[in-house]
């Protein structure tokens, strides 16, 4: 059997890659898809923790993920082509309007 | 009766609140009506009081009055409350029967005046606060009477604030004697530290055994009560500015700036004379200071040639008198002083005032001369303040001044003589004013001349009045006959037969309160043919003032002249005052006005504008100038700073 720590470190190798794909992509739905993996990257977590403990809660508890980022993934992508819409680009550069 | 004593400063605080505040429509009859009835029934509720008080034994006669608690703190315990004994009734019959007068004769002396509401107001207020200050039975009140006199003396000093030399005298008045009620203050405090409480009568119970006599503390606190009454009494060195004080109208010099303000730092000095007893050193500057202030100040009075600035300057050297009795032990004799200088001086001010009224304001009295054919009222009555101001028998100015001199005698010869030179002057300068006032020809200027005319009667009749206490105000306290000197028996029981006691034994305080008690005035055992003796001398000396001032400006008029020429620095020395204006202005207001100016210029425009208030929005500014640039409006910065911050915290957390 697959011992837990395996699971983990995959989730934890997905969540940083989600991370830095926050921080260096410029393209705003690339940068939308890396949330969605560190929401997954969770998620993993979740599953493994569940098996492990032999208890649901963890399942229940990915249900509810999987809800709230679909419902994010569709508001997030109104956004972005709202954004679009007005600016011409989905360049996370060129969209400073909260500087001082 | 007595539980009535709150009516006497009442009634001019009514005065103030009806003329003040309601009277801005009243015609001005009825103004000058309000305020001289409001202080005639201050004066009647003194002399019932002072009826009811002469009915109780002599030992019997001291009364607390307390009207409300008024500052109930901590250990600080303070009433408003009332203190009747036979010193403070001396002076609130002499401050509301004077006042009286004189608040009669401003109704003549003013009645052109457009201020007449407001005149009659601050009167009215420093009667209030005059009679608030001789009546009080701690001295935190009395110290609001002394500053409430002092504010009014200011106001009644700059009364013509439109021009600048009033104005400025004003100004003068008031800073000066600031400076004494610094020390008044300093003194307040030391006593609340020492004796825990601010009520005269536990304060005077209490003194005797705290203080053995003489030390430090005792002199310390006596030292700065003096330098209090310095302030207000006009003495060296802080009695610059009682002549500028003429620049105010003449009955408010008569009132506040001969009678009765300037005489409340001798009225303190003699209530505590119980503290005073126990610092012999304090009292022997007392004396030196009242001495050297009653010399000075006459000698510049023999050359000054305005007729206000010479009351003036005599008006301080017979405070000084006063301080010398004092100093000298004879309180009683101080007080008596007091009480006749308030009579005669106040007269001869409202005489100069009359002068004045006649002559269209001319104070010079070069330019005058002759009057006595113009103004016989107003002669006859300048005439008998000047014999009583001179010390001639039987006049009220003789007994006051003789038993002073008298006391001094026995205590220090020197303080005698001093004395006896400054009653020479005295009586010299006084006659000088006569002689060149009211004898000679006439040199008023013709302008003038054509409508010299004698003051009404609602100005004359106050002259006559106080002509007539000048003159017989003395005979209540004949020396030498016992039970005949009534003035000094009837304050025997507060001040006591201080005078005799202290010569003999200069350096105890500490069994005057007991043996007062017992003894009374029986201590009186001076020699009888001595004392006959001084009083021919003084009277001799007085004659003597008046024959050399009648032979020089008389008999001689060219003389003074020549003799001016003869002694030209001295005659210039004393013409300029001893220079004591100017050397205050080089070496205190020029440097206080440099330090201030380097606080202005430097310290607040530069410091405080500059550095402070300035400098710090700089500040504030610059670091905000710097932090804003973290504020990139990327999400991905912030979102790295959160990052960062969730690794510290974990960071925290695991590190445990």
């Amino acid at each position: 059997m697959v011992p837990i720590s395996h699971y983990l470190v995959l989730s934890v190798i997905l969540f940083f890659i989600g991370v830095f794909g926050v921080f260096i992509r410029r393209n705003a739905i690339v940068i939308f898809m890396c949330i969605e993996l560190m929401l997954n990257s969770a998620n993993l977590a979740f599953i493994a923790f569940a098996r492990y403990l032999d208890s649901m809660d963890g399942q229940i508890f990915v249900f509810f993920v999987m809800t709230v980022a679909a419902a994010e993934a569709a508001v997030g992508l109104g956004i972005i082509i709202a954004l679009y819409r007005n600016r011409e680009t989905i360049n996370v550069d060129d969209i400073n309007l909260m500087k001082w | 009766m007595i539980e009535y004593i709150w009516l006497i400063p009442f009634f001019p605080l009514l005065g103030v609140v009806i003329n003040g505040v309601l009277g801005i429509h009243f015609p001005r009859r009825f103004i000058g009506l309000i305020g001289c009835t409001t202080i005639l029934l201050s004066f009647l509720v003194s002399c019932l009081i002072f009826l009811e008080l002469i009915q109780l034994p002599p030992a019997a006669r001291v009364f607390e009055v307390t009207l409300y608690r008024w500052i109930p703190c901590g250990d600080l315990q303070v009433n408003i409350g009332f203190l009747v004994d036979a010193l403070s009734l001396v002076m609130m019959l002499t401050v509301s029967g004077v006042s009286f007068v004189i608040h009669v004769y401003s109704i003549g002396y003013m009645h052109n005046d457009p201020g007449y509401r407001r005149y009659f107001t601050y009167l009215n207020l420093f009667v209030f606060f005059m009679l608030t200050l001789v009546s009080a039975n701690s001295f935190l009140l009395m110290f609001i009477g002394w500053e409430g006199v002092g504010l009014c003396s200011y106001l009644l000093i700059g009364f013509w604030y439109k021009n600048k030399a009033p104005a400025d005298a004003g100004k003068k008045a008031f800073i000066v004697n600031r400076i004494g009620d610094y020390g008044f203050l300093l003194a307040m405090m030391l006593i609340f530290v020492v004796f825990g409480t601010l009520d005269f009568l536990p304060i005077f119970e209490k003194a005797p055994d705290i203080f053995r006599g003489g030390e430090l503390t005792i002199i310390l606190i006596t030292l700065l009560l003096f330098l209090g009454a310095c302030g207000k009494s006009a003495q060296i060195p802080l009695y610059v500015w009682l002549p500028d004080a003429m620049e105010g109208p003449t009955p408010v010099s008569a009132l506040i700036h001969a009678a009765t303000m300037v005489t409340a730092g001798v009225y303190m000095v003699a209530r505590c004379h119980v503290l005073y007893s126990l610092a012999p050193f304090s009292m022997w500057v007392v004396a030196i200071v009242g001495a050297v202030t009653a010399i000075y100040t006459a000698s510049i009075a023999i050359v000054n040639n305005d007729i206000k600035r010479v009351l003036a300057y005599s008006t301080i050297s017979q405070l000084g008198y006063m301080f010398l009795a004092c100093g000298v032990g004879a309180f009683a004799a101080g007080i008596f002083h007091l009480m006749t200088h308030a009579f005669f001086k106040g007269l001869l001010f409202l005489c100069a005032g009359s002068v004045m009224h006649a002559l269209s304001g001319e104070l010079d009295m070069r330019k005058m001369g002759s009057l006595r054919l113009h103004l016989p009222i107003t002669y006859w009555t300048f005439l008998m303040g000047c014999l009583a101001i001179a010390g001639i028998f039987p006049f009220a100015g003789f007994f006051s001044k003789d038993e002073i001199l008298w006391n001094a005698f026995q205590r220090n010869i020197f303080l005698w003589a001093v004395g006896a030179i400054a009653a020479f002057m005295t009586a010299f300068y006084m006659f000088r004013a006569v002689f060149m006032t009211f004898h000679g020809e006439s040199r008023v200027e013709p302008e003038v001349a054509k409508h010299v005319h004698e003051s009404p009667p609602i100005m004359t009749n106050p002259l006559v009045a106080l002509a007539i206490l000048s003159t017989i105000g003395g005979l209540v306290g004949i020396p030498i006959i016992r039970g005949w000197n009534r003035f000094h028996d009837f304050l025997a029981p507060v001040l006591g037969g201080h005078e005799v006691h202290l010569a003999d034994k200069s350096m105890a305080g500490v069994a005057y309160a007991s043996e007062i008690a017992t003894h009374g005035v029986e201590i009186m055992h001076h020699s009888v043919g001595l004392e006959l003796l001084m009083m021919v001398v003084s009277l001799v000396i007085g004659i003597a003032g008046i024959v050399t001032a009648y032979y020089l400006y008389l008999k001689r008029p060219q003389l003074p002249e020549k003799i001016a020429q003869r002694f030209k620095q001295l005659y210039h020395l004393l013409y300029h005052k001893y220079f004591v204006d100017e050397i205050y202005f080089a070496y205190v207001v020029t440097p206080i006005n440099s330090i201030s100016t380097f606080f202005w210029k430097f310290f607040d425009d530069k410091v405080v504008d500059g550095a402070m208030v300035n400098g710090s929005a700089w500040l504030v500014k610059r670091v905000s100038g710097g932090l804003k640039r973290l504020q990139t409006g990327y999400v991905q910065h912030y979102a790295l700073s959160i990052l960062l911050g969730v690794l510290f915290v974990l960071y925290l957390i695991l590190k445990r």
